[in-house]
């Protein structure tokens, strides 16, 4: 067990530390490259209020960079950085001063979460699905049509897919809303009417998701069944009157789950900047949305706490399968 | 050469797919004798319906639609392609230093490659095009796509080198004596190449969606006609709500058939490459079966 845990799970930590303090720093200087000077937005938006002595503005100033941690030199900035990430201050934001980075993120990420993630693993799901009927039952017509539909679709930019999808949807046959991730002015309840509303809000955007989450599984594993197929032991189940619906659960999707997992935690890993595009087309209440505002407006502490947020993820998703790897796969045995 | 001609007459993809991007660089050099400068305004009168004398109409800024459209699709081409190329260039690097050297040189660049696969790409483009948006040239565009989409494929080529390592003949080679060069050069180049190839392509349409997305969001420079902007302004002028088809229809036109004729291409390629269809297609006398 001890060896186990050095070899396995020792190795994979590190790696998660090391991949995470590289994004957060990576994400710590880029937005430092900007011309946006938050301070000066903010004396600004002061200033054009009323006059103020000049001694005033520079007293205000240096409050501001002190507040915005923007104090110091660079290497300054870094290290108190990292001091309240460890203790899960992201700070204030800067556009929305002074509500705090943490409460902005945590009013719009259920929103983001809860589309993207039910949107990934149904287009997830759907694929493997379909990849797999289409490659066990291959010269069935209207799979065969789907394949070539789907097919289609998968190459499709992601932005003019959605585009297309609300000319169709909101404009040629208006049956879905265009805007917002609810009705207006409806409080968040579990009441029958605001899930309805949520539903039908997110319908739209989760069907372009679906689309495009579901093209890669599909297409991984029309090629993995298209090959257990033709092996042996499925050769031999068949002659062997084994019914179809055990073949296909339990002989060809089970002998292709693997790589299907990483992907999965790969695209769940995407979930943060996937949602920008979708947000901002479908003009969805999410996180996308407000990282959007936040570079617009150059607010430094707001798309610094969504990036470190969107890192971590990925990054904890990738360790998480990876420690799930030996429980799925029986041939990696670290004993 | 034979391989391509083969492709083009035994496979249908490869035929639809190469036939559509025919027309699609035939529209791009058309721009070549366009009669209207790229940057000309009101040349022709605003917001015509499409007519024989102007064949997709004009645009809210008097700009033949047709005719931007050749030079979109030219200036959208460019970017990604010089995106690709840098992207797989940096890869390719990498890739062979990790699978050929491998030990403690792999596991630097692997964990380099790691943490740049984990930081969003979208949102650091996002920022990146924000600050320098009306300085942005086509070729600063293309590096800039470049430079953020080398990760996946060094870790594609990475593996594709370990598996070429292990197989069969590389061993017979180096049994007989073969310096590890020579290997390289005589029996893994003819496999990684046309790899390559196939992914470039997959790097171009990636490139191409990043392009149209950062402008139809509006961080590109603007001024330049790409299928992006075309996009953007015919959003910009409320084309939906006015019912003007002529103004978002082309662009987007152009970028799905781009982006499919493309994938058809390297999916035809990379069928072609696999080693499974080819015994297919060697058992069966020399028709190539896709699928």
């Amino acid at each position: 067990m001890m060896n186990f845990f050095k070899r396995y799970i020792l190795p994979r930590f590190i790696q998660w530390v090391i991949v995470i303090f590289v994004g957060v720093t990576v994400v710590f200087f880029v937005p430092r490259l900007s011309p946006m000077d938050p301070v000066q937005t903010t004396l600004r938006r002061l200033s054009s209020v009323g006059t103020t002595n000049p001694r005033a503005v520079e007293d205000l100033r240096e409050v501001l960079a002190d507040l915005y941690g923007l104090e110091g030199s660079l290497l300054e900035q870094y290290i108190s950085y990292w001091n309240r990430i460890i203790h899960f201050d992201l700070g204030p934001s800067l556009a929305m001063f002074p509500t705090p980075v943490m409460k902005v993120i945590k009013t719009s990420l259920p929103w983001t979460v809860g589309l993207m993630i039910t949107s990934i693993v149904i287009g997830w799901l759907l694929g493997i699905i379909l990849g797999t009927l289409i490659g066990y039952f291959s010269n069935k017509k209207w799979l065969q049509v789907l394949d070539k539909i789907i097919i289609s679709i998968y190459p499709i930019p992601y932005y003019i897919m959605a585009l297309l999808l609300v000319l169709l949807f909101a404009y040629f046959i208006p049956i879905f809303p265009l805007i917002g991730g609810a009705g207006i002015g409806m409080n968040p309840s579990f009441s029958w009417s605001f899930i309805m509303s949520v539903v039908k809000h997110g319908f739209l955007p989760a069907v372009s998701l679906i689309l495009i989450n579901m093209g890669f599984s599909f297409i991984t594993q029309k090629a993995l069944t298209s090959t257990l197929v033709s092996s042996d032991f499925v050769t031999y189940a068949e002659s062997a009157a084994i019914p179809r619906r055990i073949i296909l659960f339990q002989y060809i999707l089970r002998n292709s789950l693997l790589p299907h997992v990483t992907d999965l935690s790969l695209s769940l890993g995407s979930v943060f900047s996937g949602a920008l595009i979708t947000e901002f087309v479908f003009s969805y209440p999410g996180l996308g949305q407000v990282l959007y505002t936040a570079i617009m407006q150059g607010d430094f502490n707001l798309m610094m706490g969504i990036t470190i947020f969107s890192v971590a993820g990925i990054a904890t998703a990738t360790l998480i399968i990876d420690l799930l790897y030996p429980l799925l796969d029986p041939r990696i045995r670290y004993k | 050469m034979t391989v391509l001609k083969d492709l083009f007459l035994h496979d249908r993809k490869f035929r639809i797919g190469f036939i559509i991007i025919i027309l699609i660089l035939i529209i791009a050099f058309l721009s070549f004798i366009s009669p209207y400068e790229p940057d000309e305004r009101s040349m022709p009168r605003k917001n015509l319906e499409p007519s024989w004398e102007h064949w997709l109409g004009t645009n809210a800024t008097g700009q033949d639609i047709f005719w931007i459209l050749t030079f979109a699709v030219r200036n959208s081409l460019f970017v990604a392609l010089v995106s690709a190329l840098i992207s797989r260039c940096i890869a390719m690097v990498n890739g062979l230093f990790s699978g050929y050297i491998g030990g403690k040189t792999d596991r630097v660049l692997s964990t380099l490659t790691d943490s740049f696969i984990v930081v969003p790409r979208l949102p650091l483009l996002i920022l990146l095009s924000f600050i320098f948006k009306d300085n942005i040239t086509l070729l600063f565009m293309g590096l800039l796509l470049g430079f953020l989409d080398w990760a996946w494929p060094s870790k594609r080529y990475r593996s594709q080198i370990l598996s070429l390592k292990e197989r069969e003949f590389t061993f017979t080679a180096i049994f007989s004596g073969m310096k590890t060069p020579k290997v390289i050069y005589k029996e893994h180049f003819p496999f990684l190449i046309p790899y390559m190839m196939a992914d470039i392509i997959s790097g171009f349409l990636w490139a191409i969606g990043m392009e149209i997305t950062l402008s139809a969001l509006g961080l590109t420079n603007l001024n330049i006609s790409t299928i992006g902007t075309m996009i953007y302004w015919a959003n910009y002028y409320q084309s939906m709500l006015q019912g003007r088809w002529n103004w978002l229809g082309p662009p987007i036109i152009a970028s799905i058939l781009t982006v499919l004729s493309l994938y058809l291409l390297s999916d035809s390629i990379g069928a072609f490459l696999d080693p499974r269809t080819k015994l297919k297609r060697i058992m069966g006398g020399g028709i190539i079966r896709c699928q």
